[in-house]
C-alpha cells in the first residue's frame, strides 16, 4: 500500500474539503445576513469586526457556551444525534464533486476531487436521501407537535422533489452519456449544460431549492404555523448544527448545480486550456452566483402554502420533468 | 476503482468526526442547570394539551407509496439514460412504452384524487 | 488483515446489528431506523463487490423510498414515543423452529453450490452495458417492459388501498 497517495494525500484533502465547507456554510450565514439587509435597506452585521466579518465567529462561540436544555420525553440518543447526521451528510454529498482538474501539488499529480466515481450522479441522490432522516429523525425525537409535523412535511416534501431531481438529471446523462461528474464537466467544455438544458435546469434549480427546504420553499420551519418545525426542541450547539447544515447545503448544492449544468471548473466555448488554478477560481466564482441567487430568491419571493406546494410538485413539476426527458431523447434520437 | 471508494470513505470518516467534535465541545464548556419549566415541552408558553401523537392525515402515506413507484422506475432509467448514446431509436421506443405504461398510473392517480391535498 | 477486511467486518457488524435491532427493539420507529442501518451496511457489501449501480440504487429505493414509507406508516398509525411493543408472543417457540429450518437449508445450499468466480475486472462502462442489456431484446427489454407494469399494478393498488381508510 502506498501510504502517500492511497492515504495522506485522501486525508489531507478531506481535512481541507471539510474546514472550506465549514468556513463557507459560517459564511454563508453572514452573507445571507448582509444581503438580505441590502435587500430591506439596513446594514445588517456589523458590530463584531470590520462589516461584522467576525460574526459568524461569535455565533459559534455563543452556540458553544449556552446552556443546553432537553426538554421532558425527548428520545436523548436521537435527539442528540439528529443535528450530527444531518450536517454530516451535507458534507458527504461534496465527496463525489470535482472542483477542478488534474494538477501537480509537491511532486505528486493530484486530482482536484475528493473520489471519482462511475456513480457519482446516483451518490448525490443517494446521499440526499439519506440527509432526509436527520431532519425526520430530529422532528421525531422532540415528541414535540411543531417538531413532528414539521418533520412529516419535510420528509414528504423531500420525496416528491427528490424524484424531480432524479427525472431532470435523466435528461442530463441522456446527454452527457455518464454519471461520472468529472465526465460530466468534461462534456461541458464547449457549452455548458444549461444552453443545451434551459427547461431542465430551471427545473433542477426549483428542486434543488425545495430538496433543501430553502426559502420560498422553507415549509418544515415556518415559524407563522410551526414555530421552527422540526428544530423548535433544538437550543445551543445542536441547532448550531442544524443552521450550519442547511446553510452549508447551500454551498453544496451551488456547487452541485454549477457541476452539472454551468460546467464546473471550465469556462464555456473557445477559451480552453485554462490554468488549473484559474480554474477552480472559476469554480468558486460562479458557486458564489449561484448563492447570490438563492439569498436573491428568499429575498425577493413569499413562501408558498403547503398544500399548493405539493400539488405543484406532483401535478406540475413532476409531468414537466417526464416531458423534457422525453423531448431531450427524442432530440437526441432524431439528430 | 475502489480506491476511490477508500477515499469517500476517508472523507466520511472526516466529515463524520466534525460535528461530534462541536457536540464534544459544547458538552464540555457549556452550563447545565434544568429545571421543570425549563424542560417542559414548548408550546408557544401554554401547557401542552393532549398527547403529541394525534392522527395526521394518510395523505403523507400515499405520496411515499407513489414516490416508491416512480423511485423505482428512475433507477430503472439511469443505466438506459447512460447507454442511450449506442441504442438509438430502438431505445427511444422501448422509453416511451416503459414511462408511458406508468403515465397511465399517474393519470389514474391523479383521477381518482390520491395526489389531492384535502 | 487488509483494509477491505476491517471494513468488511464493520459493514457486517453493521448490517447483522441492524437486523437484530428490527427483532428486538420494543419501540417500532427504533426497529425501523435499525432496518435503515440494515440497508446501509448492505449497500457497503456492494461497493466491495465493486457492484457500485446496485449500492447506490440500495441507498436510494431501499433507505430513501422504502424505510420512509415504513416510517410514514409507523408515524401515522400508532403513538410510538409512549407505547412499546412486546417482540415475543406466544408464538416465539414455532417462529424459533421455522427461522432455524430455513437457516439450515440456506446453510446447506450455500455450502453445497459451486458458486462460480472470476478474476476478471469490472468493465469500466459497466452501467452502459446494463443499459444496453435492459433494452436489447436478445436480452431483458421484456422484464424491462414487464417491471412497468408490475409498477402501474403497484401504483393502482396503493391508490385503491389508500383511498378506502
Amino acid at each position: 500500500m502506498d501510504w502517500v497517495a492511497d492515504f495522506w494525500i485522501p486525508l489531507i484533502k478531506a481535512v481541507v474539503v471539510v474546514l472550506v465547507l465549514l468556513l463557507g456554510g459560517a459564511y454563508m450565514t453572514w452573507g445571507e445576513r448582509k444581503i438580505c439587509a441590502r435587500f430591506q435597506v439596513r446594514y445588517g452585521p456589523n458590530r463584531a469586526g470590520p462589516f461584522g466579518i467576525l460574526q459568524p465567529l461569535a455565533d459559534a462561540v455563543k452556540a458553544i457556551f449556552k446552556e443546553e436544555i432537553v426538554p421532558n420525553h425527548v428520545d436523548k440518543i436521537i435527539y442528540v444525534m439528529a443535528p450530527g447526521i444531518s450536517f454530516a451528510a451535507v458534507l458527504i454529498t461534496f465527496a463525489v464533486i470535482p472542483f477542478g482538474p488534474e494538477v501537480d501539488l509537491f511532486g505528486q499529480r493530484v486530482g482536484l476531487w475528493v473520489g471519482d466515481i462511475e456513480v457519482g450522479l446516483l451518490f448525490l441522490l443517494a446521499i440526499a436521501a439519506l440527509g432526509s432522516y436527520g431532519i425526520v429523525l430530529g422532528g421525531w425525537s422532540s415528541n414535540n407537535k411543531y417538531s413532528l409535523l414539521g418533520a412529516l412535511r419535510a420528509a414528504a416534501q423531500m420525496i416528491s422533489y427528490e424524484l424531480i431531481l432524479g427525472i431532470s438529471l435523466l435528461a442530463v446523462v441522456l446527454l452527457a452519456g455518464s454519471l461520472n461528474l468529472r465526465e460530466i464537466v468534461d462534456f461541458q467544455g464547449t457549452w455548458p449544460l444549461l444552453v443545451l438544458q434551459p427547461l431542465g435546469f430551471l427545473i433542477f434549480l426549483i428542486a434543488i431549492l425545495a430538496e433543501s427546504n430553502r426559502s420560498p420553499f422553507d415549509l418544515p420551519e415556518t415559524e407563522n404555523e410551526l414555530v421552527s418545525g422540526f428544530m423548535t426542541e433544538y437550543g445551543g450547539i445542536k441547532f448550531a448544527l442544524y443552521f450550519i447544515a442547511e446553510y452549508t447545503a447551500m454551498v453544496v448544492n451551488s456547487a452541485i448545480v454549477v457541476t452539472i449544468f454551468l460546467g464546473g471548473w471550465k469556462w464555456p466555448a473557445l477559451i480552453s486550456d485554462l490554468h488549473p488554478l484559474a480554474g477552480v477560481g472559476l469554480f468558486l466564482a460562479k458557486v458564489l452566483f449561484v448563492l447570490f441567487l438563492y439569498v436573491w430568491i428568499r429575498a425577493s419571493i413569499p413562501r408558498v402554502r403547503f398544500d399548493k406546494f405539493m400539488r405543484f410538485s406532483w401535478k406540475f413539476m413532476l409531468p414537466l420533468a417526464f416531458v423534457n426527458l422525453l423531448a431531450t431523447a427524442a432530440v437526441v434520437a432524431f439528430l | 476503482m475502489l480506491s476511490d471508494y477508500n477515499f469517500i470513505g476517508i472523507f466520511v470518516v472526516v466529515a463524520l468526526i466534525f460535528p461530534f467534535i462541536a457536540l464534544g465541545l459544547a458538552y464540555l464548556l457549556r452550563p447545565k442547570k434544568p429545571n421543570p419549566v425549563k424542560t417542559e415541552t414548548y408550546e408557544c408558553g401554554l401547557e401542552t394539551i393532549g398527547e403529541t401523537w394525534v392522527r395526521f392525515r394518510a395523505q403523507y402515506y400515499i405520496y411515499a407509496l407513489v414516490f416508491v413507484v416512480f423511485d423505482i422506475e428512475a433507477a430503472f432509467l439511469f443505466p438506459w439514460a447512460v447507454a442511450y448514446d449506442q441504442v438509438g431509436l430502438w431505445a427511444l421506443a422501448e422509453a416511451f412504452l416503459f414511462l408511458g405504461i406508468l403515465t397511465v398510473g399517474l393519470v389514474y392517480a391523479w383521477r381518482k384524487g390520491a395526489l389531492r391535498w384535502q | 488483515m487488509t483494509v477491505s477486511q476491517v471494513v468488511f467486518i464493520l459493514l457486517s457488524i453493521a448490517a447483522l446489528g441492524g437486523a437484530l435491532g428490527v427483532v428486538f427493539a420494543r419501540n417500532l420507529f427504533r426497529a425501523a431506523l435499525a432496518l435503515v442501518l440494515s440497508f446501509v451496511g448492505v449497500a457497503g457489501f456492494y461497493v466491495l463487490l465493486e457492484a457500485e449501480f446496485l449500492a447506490m440504487v440500495q441507498i436510494l429505493v431501499y433507505v430513501g423510498a422504502i424505510a420512509i414509507l415504513i416510517i410514514f406508516a409507523i408515524m401515522l398509525s400508532r403513538r410510538m414515543m409512549s407505547s412499546e411493543t412486546q417482540p415475543w408472543n406466544e408464538q416465539w417457540v414455532g417462529a424459533v423452529v421455522v427461522a432455524a429450518a430455513l437457516f439450515a437449508a440456506l446453510v446447506f445450499i450455500l455450502s453445497r453450490v459451486d458458486w462460480p468466480a472470476t478474476e476478471a475486472q469490472v468493465p469500466a462502462d459497466s452501467i452502459s452495458q446494463l443499459g444496453q442489456a435492459l433494452v436489447s431484446p436478445d436480452f431483458y427489454v421484456l422484464p424491462f417492459e414487464v417491471a412497468s407494469v408490475l409498477l402501474l399494478v403497484a401504483l393502482v393498488g396503493a391508490v385503491i388501498i389508500a383511498r378506502e381508510q
